[in-house]
C-alpha cells in the first residue's frame, strides 16, 4: 500500500506555533495537528508506502523510538479524514 | 404584526414586529438614537408574539421568533418582552449571520484599533466593556464582534449592554449620567438591566477598527497575566464563533489571519480598579 499527500488544491495548510491547522476543502473540516503529521504531509508529495515514508522521515528527523506500527496507524487515520491518499 | 420598529445595529439591520405594544414601546426608547437599516431593508427579522391568541392578554408570555428559531426556546413574561426582543436579535446573528465572522466577545477601540475581549459567560465581557467605554474607550459591542473575511477588520456591534447581577451596580455607578433600562427582576439568567451604550459609541457605530490585542478576561483570580500562543487563541476563538462551521474556508482564512497578526493574552482579575490599570498596561505594551 502506498501513500500520497491529497492533492494541493484539497487542503489548506497554516503552520502556527506549535501545532499545524489543516482546512480539508472537500469536507468543510479544520484539523489541529502537531507533530508529525505536518512532517508525514511534506513527506508524501511523492507517493511512498509505510517502510520507505518512515525511511525518509528518519534522515531528516532523529526519530529515537521509530514504530512502523504506529506510523501505519497514522496513515490509515490520514487516509480517513481525506488529508492523505491510498494508492 | 401589530407592533413593529426597525433599526441598525454596526452594519445589521433588524425588524422586530410584536404582539403587544410594550417591547417595541421599549425598543423604540432605548434604541432611539440609531439609525435605520441600510436602505430601508432590515437583514433579520424578529417576531414576538403570543403561541394563542388569548395568551397576548391572558397570562401573555413572549414567544421568541424570527427568520432563524430554536424550536424549543423557553417563552418569556410580557414583562421581560425587552429581553425577549434582544435575545431575538442575538439569535438571528448566531444562527444566520454569514457575511462576518461571529465571534462571541465584547469589543472596545481607540485610536482606530479594537481590543477583543472573550470567555465564558461570567468571564466579564459585558462589564469590562461598560467600563471601557466610562473610561473613554469607544465601545464596539458587549456580544458579537464581527470579522471582516475580506479586510480583516472588526465591526462592532454595539447593541444595549446587557448587564448582570452584581454588575447592575458596579456600572450605575461608574456611569451614573447613563441611560438605562427597566430592571429585569427573574430572568433566566438572574437580574438583568440594559444599558445604552454612549453618543459616540452610536454615532460611529459603522466605522471598522483593526484588532490589536485579544483578551480572555477571568473575574475572581489574584491578578494575572500570560501570553496565550496562536493555536490556542484560534480554538478558543472556533469556540466563541457561532458560524465558524458555515464560513467553510472563508472562516478558516479569517481566523487564522487573525490569530497570526494579533497577540493575545489570559488576564485573570481581582476587582475592576486593577483589571482598568491591567488592560492599559497591556494596551500601552501593545
Amino acid at each position: 500500500m502506498r501513500y500520497k499527500v491529497a492533492p494541493r488544491e484539497a487542503l489548506r495548510v497554516v503552520p502556527l506555533d506549535a501545532l499545524t491547522l489543516v482546512y480539508h476543502r472537500a469536507s468543510g473540516i479544520t484539523h489541529i495537528v502537531d507533530a508529525p503529521v505536518p512532517e508525514i504531509l511534506e513527506a508524501l508529495t511523492e507517493p511512498l508506502d509505510a517502510d520507505d515514508l518512515l525511511a525518509k522521515l528518519s534522515e531528516t528527523f532523529d526519530l529515537a523510538d521509530a514504530d512502523p506500527a504506529a506510523l501505519a496507524a497514522r496513515l490509515d487515520e490520514l487516509a480517513a479524514v481525506g488529508l492523505v491518499e491510498r494508492l | 404584526m401589530r407592533h413593529a420598529t426597525t433599526l441598525r445595529i454596526g452594519p445589521v439591520g433588524f425588524r422586530v414586529g410584536s404582539d403587544w405594544r410594550a417591547p417595541i414601546a421599549a425598543l423604540n426608547d432605548l434604541y432611539r438614537d440609531y439609525p435605520q437599516p441600510d436602505d430601508g431593508i432590515p437583514d433579520f427579522n424578529v417576531h414576538l408574539f403570543a403561541a394563542r391568541p388569548w395568551r397576548r392578554v391572558l397570562r401573555p408570555s413572549v414567544h421568541i421568533g424570527g427568520d432563524f428559531v430554536i424550536p424549543d426556546a423557553a417563552p418569556l413574561p410580557l414583562v421581560q418582552g425587552l429581553l425577549a426582543a434582544e435575545m431575538g436579535m442575538n439569535l438571528q446573528m448566531a444562527l444566520g449571520q454569514r457575511r462576518y465572522l461571529l465571534l462571541h466577545a465584547s469589543a472596545v477601540e481607540r485610536d482606530g484599533r479594537a481590543l477583543l475581549m472573550t470567555g465564558m459567560s461570567g468571564a466579564g465581557k459585558s462589564t469590562l466593556a461598560a467600563l471601557l467605554m466610562a473610561a473613554g474607550w469607544r465601545l464596539m459591542g458587549d456580544e458579537f464582534a464581527l470579522l471582516d473575511p475580506v479586510t480583516g477588520l472588526i465591526h462592532g456591534f454595539p447593541r444595549l449592554i446587557s448587564l448582570k447581577n452584581e454588575a447592575i451596580g458596579v456600572i450605575e455607578r461608574a456611569l451614573p449620567r447613563a441611560r438605562f433600562g427597566p430592571r429585569l427582576e427573574g430572568t433566566p439568567k438572574g437580574t438583568i438591566r440594559h444599558l445604552v451604550p454612549d453618543a459616540r459609541a452610536i454615532s460611529v457605530m459603522a466605522e471598522p477598527a483593526a484588532p490589536r490585542l485579544i483578551l480572555f478576561p477571568s473575574y475572581g483570580f489574584a491578578a494575572a497575566e500570560r501570553a496565550v500562543l496562536p493555536s490556542e487563541t484560534f480554538v478558543r476563538l472556533t469556540q466563541a464563533s457561532t458560524n465558524y462551521v458555515a464560513l467553510a474556508e472563508r472562516g478558516f482564512g479569517a481566523l487564522t489571519g487573525l490569530v497570526r497578526r494579533v497577540p493575545a493574552r489570559a488576564l485573570d482579575y481581582p476587582d475592576t480598579a486593577t483589571v482598568l490599570e491591567q488592560v492599559e498596561r497591556m494596551w500601552s505594551a501593545g
